[in-house]
């Protein structure tokens, strides 16, 4: 795990010092939420829809980052030099920590404005942010699998979303359902279900990074 | 050490860059591949670092008692330096060299950072972002990364590209110095490298 750690690290010093992934995901969620806001305007939007929104901007903006962690360092040709350091177990874990990370800032300065610009309020709201929190180790796991496959193909950024969406359909559409609820219940029981799937999509998802990245990440 | 080359064969595709390549060396000796460009040189140079994988046949890395390394293990054992070999450009050197040194493993690896940097002239310009350095500066600082951990096999693709006359000698000198202490594999196409090879071999565009 240590290695893991310092790729971590590595991604984080990185970033810092160039700011692309944090700049392309806040801008994505920003222009939209605002795009949103304007187009419902004066339009009283369900608590349903809106929890529906809030998945649907969550989800595309994090596809304007997640990807890339490995598309970066195809293009700067480091893979080869991260191969020659690391294993791929380690680099998955790493990278899987940057996403992680990623999602965490995004949802951060997403929920508080989400929720002041279009109205939204829920029952519980450390229910809310549990639910989106576990959703994001799903998120995280399949979107680093996917931009490991598709850093190697030359229309990148299109079809990060497109291979990404089926395989993270699972947590839009429980993340969902478990907004819409957690709007009118403020009890835990009330969305056991949607977090048990939640957590264990999130566990299922990152085991299957974990065993196919050593192919992805080597041919 | 002993590195063996069992028939590899390398295809794209329909097009076959690598036919049958035998070979086997040990620690001490140097071997050199030679060949036009587009002959499969750099195809059979990431082969052996286990970079990519033969379409048949396989590299064998056996240590002293005759134990073979297992696959994902051989990035322990081997350094590369090669023109398609990237450092992250918005670290700095010492950035990047930390990271490769804590990556493997290494004690006092400041130490041995600065003692690199200064044989291979790039002392004062550790804290410099790479992205700064001229090409032939990143040459030279790809040897430094290369040799962090004192390497039991060294690939070299293209020993002198981008160097000076200076930095040409300093690499041979370290390059002399590998060979004495392990394996050392270049690939070139200057006659000049060669006289570092104790067995060279030869790929044609098949």
């Amino acid at each position: 795990m240590r290695e893991a750690w310092l790729i971590f690290v590595k991604d984080i010093r990185q970033e810092f010092k160039t700011r692309y992934a944090v700049n392309a995901i806040l801008l994505f969620a920003i222009v939209t939420l605002s795009a949103v806001s304007f187009a419902i305007g004066t339009f009283s939007a369900g608590l349903e829809i809106l929890a529906a929104l809030f998945w649907i901007i969550l989800f595309f903006s994090s596809m304007s980052g997640l990807s890339h962690i490995f598309i970066r360092e195809e293009e700067a040709q480091t893979a080869d030099t991260l191969k020659l350091v690391a294993r791929p177990l380690h680099i998955y874990l790493g990278k899987f920590l940057f996403n992680l990370l990623l999602l965490f800032v995004l949802e951060i300065i997403l929920i508080p404005l989400f929720m002041g610009l279009m109205n939204f309020a829920v029952a519980n709201l450390w229910l809310f942010i549990l639910i989106v929190g576990i959703g994001s180790f799903g998120l995280a796991g399949g979107g680093t699998i996917v931009a490991a496959i598709i850093s190697k193909a030359s229309t990148k950024g299109a079809l990060f979303t497109v291979l990404a969406f089926p395989i993270l359909l699972p947590v839009l559409i429980t993340g969902i359902s478990a907004t819409k609820t957690v709007t009118q219940a403020a009890a835990i029981a009330e969305v056991q279900g949607e977090l048990q799937a939640l957590f264990a999509y999130g566990v299922v998802i990152i085991t299957a990074g974990i065993l196919l990245f050593d192919y992805v990440w080597n041919e | 050490m002993k590195l063996i080359a069992n028939n590899i064969v390398k295809r794209f595709g329909n097009h076959l860059v690598l036919k049958k390549i035998n070979f086997e060396i040990e620690t001490g000796m140097a071997l050199a591949i030679v060949g036009h460009n587009g002959s499969g040189k750099t195809t059979l140079i990431k082969i052996l670092a286990n970079l990519i994988a033969p379409s048949r046949g396989s590299v064998e890395y056996r240590l002293s008692g005759g134990t073979r390394v297992p696959r994902e293990r051989i990035f322990e054992h081997i350094g590369l330096v090669g023109p398609y070999l990237q450092l992250y450009q918005e670290l700095s050197a010492q950035e990047n060299l930390d990271f490769f040194a804590r990556m493997r493993g290494l004690k006092n690896h400041r130490e041995r950072i600065r003692d690199l940097m200064q044989i291979m002239g790039l002392q004062g310009r550790e804290h410099d972002a790479v992205k700064t350095y001229s090409s032939g500066m990143q040459q030279r600082l790809k040897y430094v990364s290369a040799l962090l951990h004192q390497p039991e096999v060294l690939l070299v693709d293209e020993p002198s590209s981008n160097l000076d006359e200076q930095g040409v000698e300093t690499v041979y000198q370290l390059l002399k110095e590998q060979k004495q202490r392990g394996i050392l594999i270049i690939a070139t196409n200057d006659k000049q490298d060669l006289f570092l090879a104790d067995h060279i071999i030869q790929v044609k565009p098949v």
